[in-house]
């Protein structure tokens, strides 16, 4: 018997967004469920009764019709207690929770016998949980309206224009934070032309801000901010003070700055002060990403747009609301993508599997029982580690031998000591003439050292090849025992001289083909 | 001419093989080095033949060898494929490895310098060692010519307790080296050296069957040093200091070469030679289920390549052994052409084991006249990735695997890759899903801006040819 999934109406204040839109409709119905969806649900995202009606889902009207209908339920935001008094018993329950900050919310739905797979709580550092990411997607999209939603509030074009009448300049903005909003609105900046600086504690995504059309502005002090699940962790006061100063100077100089620093469980860092504010153009637009945090704007509002000192500050906590159709479209493929993975099957029958690390994290009620939170992932912390080694590896590259990193003490006392031992054993036993060539020999091992490094790794099959046929010198040695001058009169042994003519014969081979093909290698390289 | 002529003659030489090595660092200075490297050549043979110590007597057979040993490597120069080139370099090395054991079993007969003492056990050591070398390079390198080739089975041959085989042989010949030293006559002392090249030569096969395909270039630039050791103990045999130079110089150019080839894949010189990949630990740790590729493969069309191609404004193509077998390069260079007049920003990532030896790639887009400038080095264009539109990987799959980044418990964990997944789009030539050498499933193939193309290298690439034209 296939499943039903429902999606109900949000019936928060403002929320627009929908669960699902008819496109993905057709896909979950492809993969055996059958879909009911709440009459007008989709209607603010404009996806309208009829489109569901369409690509063959089921409307319902009345919210408790059909929840009692559904044995999955898709939504977006967290579900009022009203609502969860709607689930049927022992159902299913997908979309955000927020288990850490809604205790009570947990109980009533243990309560209810239900399954809930918190969307929130996705493991976002698997990779291939990313498909799922509802968080991304949705801060995507807030990142990009955020920019939009400024250049509403600001009074001049973005990009640089030369018109007849004169010169316009463009417009600078400043994005703190580069996570997923930060760099969509570093992106959107950007393409309508826009002079984009950005900043972040944590260094390693200077390249993806430098990759959008941005600036990285680096705060003045040594400290790593990475604190994990790729948020960034709370810093030191140095570098507060540090941090405080940059800020300050980018105020001065901006028209727009975009704020959307998060720390996990933390109120909004404080980043942008009255004073700051106070020093920035008139006309000049704030908008705050994080103010149903507290803001990292000291004068934003949560929901609201206000001027002050002659700034707009815009603290809307609804921008995916504001793009509703695109929120709404993401957040259901991010939904499908986890239907998929839960009907492996493709039945319309739903497994929770545990032992799967992300289903594991999401799923924070199982049956009644709260399963959250989930046990620290195997090697959470290691792919970052890895990620960063071989960075360090290419960069040393070909070149010289110096280029590498230097030995480390231990090692190498132990390699002088080891040398020094067999030397010694050398210099007791061997007899003068060895000695002589063992210097030619050593010195050449230098000397070949020194060269081969320099050689381009373009020409690695040439220098074999050349190698190969400089080896043939062994040549002399068979030449000088094919016909030696005679010592006490004794013709020398006729095998020595088949040897050697095999010899010379092999090495011919050797020193005629080796010259000629690295010849014929070299002539194909050009320009 | 005289003994001290030869000797200038002889340095003459060697400035000349060092300024041939040095040549290549750049392709434009090469050709002189190749030069550099004949004239030396003939200098050190000529100064030798007409120098003290070979007489008249010897010219018809010098002359007679020479003719038919050059006109045989002449020929094969001509003939070789540039696909070829790995095999023909592995069975040069027999030919030197062989070469010295002649040289050596005839330097052993030949009493016309009778030495005494410590010379002479000296001297009987050098001949071991120098057999020893040149026989291990000898059967070494015929192995690998026929795992090159074909002929013999690229995967790895594990013989069970095969490195207690490799113990006792070396003990064997350690032992028989003493009864060669204190061996009073030539004839008593033949049996511990023919036993001992029979040992060399069995040790020489059993290291490179133990060594699996992807392992090759390290084995090459392996063989190419053993090559060398092999003259520089001629030379100490002989006491000929442009024997030891040379071999020096070539030895240490293979040892550098395969250092860099042990680099490039993230493992040790050791763990090489102990032949098999991933059993050094055992079987591969069992991947965490960080590691289960999951996602869609999703394919792509040659029509579908042409438009992406056409509308990309920059372009890299990762090369592997997958278009040397598939002899693609000359439509991979069709199509260079064809989009650089369009004004595309292409290139070329090759990484440093791309092929079956070092360079390989190289010399291969270098055969089909992609300009040497375009062709870059991994390091080189890794950091381009992320401003890159397309990047297209023919023939290859591990120097491309982000498993290597992202995934400890992977075989190939820490190899540096192409870091391919973060252009815009990745497409990836294959003939199947099989996994490549290591053994490794690919994550990059279920990314989500991976595209698969599906087929025979040559013949997709001769598609998109024909999309992009028309």
């Amino acid at each position: 018997m296939a499943l039903t999934i429902g999606v109900p109406r949000e019936t928060l204040a403002g929320e627009k967004r929908v669960a699902t839109v008819p496109e993905v409709v057709e896909k979950l119905i492809k993969l055996g469920f059958a879909v009911a969806i709440e009459s007008g649900a989709g209607a603010a995202a404009n996806c309208d009764d009829e489109s569901y009606r369409a690509v063959g889902a089921q409307v319902i009207d009345g919210a408790a019709a059909l929840w009692a209908a559904s044995d999955i339920v898709f939504k977006v935001g967290v579900p009022t207690s009203d609502e969860v008094g709607l689930l049927r018993e022992g159902g299913t329950l997908i979309g955000f929770v927020w288990p850490a900050q809604n205790p009570e919310l947990m109980q009533q739905l243990a309560a209810r016998k239900a399954t809930v797979l918190a969307i929130d709580s996705l493991p976002r550092q698997l990779s291939r949980a990313q498909k799922m990411d509802a968080l991304t997607s949705q801060a995507g999209v807030a990142g990009y309206r955020a920019v939009i939603e400024a250049a509403n509030a600001f009074g001049r074009f973005f990009n640089g224009q030369i018109t007849a009448a004169g010169k316009v300049p463009p417009a600078k903005v400043f994005i703190a934070g580069a996570g997923v909003a930060g760099l969509a609105a570093i992106g959107t900046a950007a393409s309508l032309g826009a002079i984009v600086r950005a900043n972040d504690t944590r260094a390693e995504v200077a390249d993806q801000v430098v990759s959008l059309g941005g600036e990285f502005v680096k705060v003045d002090y040594e400290e790593e901010g990475s604190g994990g699940g790729g948020y960034a962790k709370v810093m030191s006061e140095g570098f507060l003070q540090a941090q405080r100063e940059m800020y300050a100077k980018q105020a001065r100089e901006v028209d727009i700055i975009i704020t959307t620093a998060l720390i996990p469980g933390k109120p909004a860092p404080r980043l942008i002060t009255a004073e700051m504010v106070q020093s920035m153009k008139p006309g000049s637009v704030i908008v705050d990403m994080a103010a149903e945090r507290g803001g990292n704007c000291e004068l934003s509002e949560a929901g609201k747009t206000v001027v002050k000192h002659g700034v707009t500050i815009v603290g809307y906590t609804d921008l995916n609301s504001r793009l509703a159709k695109q929120s709404s479209t993401l957040y259901a493929t991010n939904l499908f993508r986890l239907s998929e993975e839960l009907c492996k099957t493709k039945d319309g029958i739903i497994d929770v599997n545990m032992e799967d690390d992300a289903i594991r994290g999401l799923t924070v009620i199982k049956e009644g029982s709260i399963t959250w939170p989930p046990p620290p992932l195997k090697q959470a912390a290691a792919p970052a580690k890895p990620a960063a080694a071989p960075v360090v590896q290419a960069k040393k590259g070909h070149g010289h031998g110096a280029a590498s990193e230097p030995m480390a003490g231990n090692k190498l006392a132990i390699m002088f000591a080891v040398s020094a031992v067999l030397f010694w054993f050398v210099g007791a036993n061997a007899p003068a003439a060895f000695l002589a060539h063992f210097t030619v020999f050593v010195l050449a091992c230098f000397v070949g050292y020194m060269v081969v490094w320099n050689v381009t790794p373009a020409l690695h099959t040439p220098l074999m090849s050349v190698t190969n046929a400089i080896s043939s010198i062994i040549c002399i040695g068979a030449l000088v025992q094919i016909a030696p001058p005679l010592a006490g009169g004794l013709p020398p042994d006729p095998w020595i001289r088949w040897l050697a003519v095999g010899g010379i014969a092999l090495t011919a081979v050797n020193m005629f083909g080796g010259f000629a093909v690295t010849q014929r290698m070299l002539d194909m390289f050009r320009k | 001419m005289s003994g001290n002529l030869a000797t200038v003659s002889y340095i003459g030489a060697i400035i000349l093989f060092i300024l041939s090595l040095g040549g290549l660092s750049n392709p434009e200075t090469s050709r002189r080095g190749n030069l550099y490297g004949m004239i030396g050549m003939t200098i050190a043979v000529l100064a030798t033949v007409f120098g003290p110590r070979v007489t008249a007597a010897g010219m018809p057979w010098i002359i007679g060898s020479m003719v038919v040993g050059g006109a045989i490597g002449l020929y094969a120069a001509k003939v070789v494929k540039m696909t070829q080139m790995p095999e023909l370099v592995a069975l040069m090395h027999s030919l030197v490895g062989l070469a010295a054991c002649l040289v050596g079993f005839a330097s052993y007969i030949d009493t016309s310098a009778p030495l005494t003492g410590a010379e002479k056990t000296i001297h009987e050591l050098e001949i071991y060692v120098g057999i020893l070398i040149g026989a291990v390079t000898f059967s070494g390198s015929l192995i690998a010519f026929g795992k090159l080739n074909g002929k013999i089975g690229g995967s790895p041959m594990l013989l069970p307790g095969r490195h207690w085989m490799n113990l006792a042989g070396l003990l064997v010949v350690i032992w028989f080296g003493g009864e060669f030293i204190r061996s009073h006559s030539i004839s008593d002392g033949m049996l511990p050296l023919i036993v001992m090249t029979a040992i060399a030569l069995l040790f020489g096969i059993h290291m490179v069957m133990a060594i699996g395909g992807a392992d090759m270039p390290v084995v090459v630039s392996m063989l190419n040093s053993y090559s060398g050791w092999a003259a520089a103990a001629t030379g100490f045999m002989l006491s000929n200091d442009l024997l030891i130079v040379v071999g020096a110089l070539v030895g240490s150019s293979g040892a550098i070469l395969s250092y860099i080839m042990c680099k490039a894949m993230n493992r040790s010189f050791i763990s090489v030679i102990a032949g098999g990949f991933g059993t050094g630990g055992g079987t591969p740790a069992p991947k965490g289920e960080a590691a289960a590729p999951a996602g869609e493969v999703v394919p792509i069309s040659a029509t579908e390549t042409a438009e992406l191609l056409k509308d990309a404004k920059s372009v890299i193509i990762v090369p592997g052994y997958g278009m040397a077998v598939a002899q693609a390069q000359h439509t991979v260079y069709e199509i260079t052409k064809h989009l650089r007049e369009k004004g595309v920003n292409i290139r070329f990532g090759i990484h440093p084991v791309a092929g079956r030896m070092p360079g390989h790639m190289n010399v291969l887009l270098a055969e089909a006249k992609v300009p040497y400038d375009i062709v870059m080095e991994m390091d080189e264009l890794n950091d381009d990735f992320p401003t890159t539109d397309v990047a297209m990987v023919i023939g290859a799959n591990d120097i491309v695997n982000p498993a290597a980044q992202d995934d400890p418990t992977s075989p190939i964990a820490g190899m540096p890759v192409l870091e391919v997944w973060k252009a815009k789009t990745s497409i990836v030539m294959k003939r199947s899903m099989a996994s490549g050498y290591a053994g490794v499933d690919n994550p990059l193939f279920y990314k989500e801006n991976n595209r698969m193309l599906f087929g025979d290298a040559k013949k997709m690439l001769d598609e998109v040819l024909v999309a992009l034209k028309s």
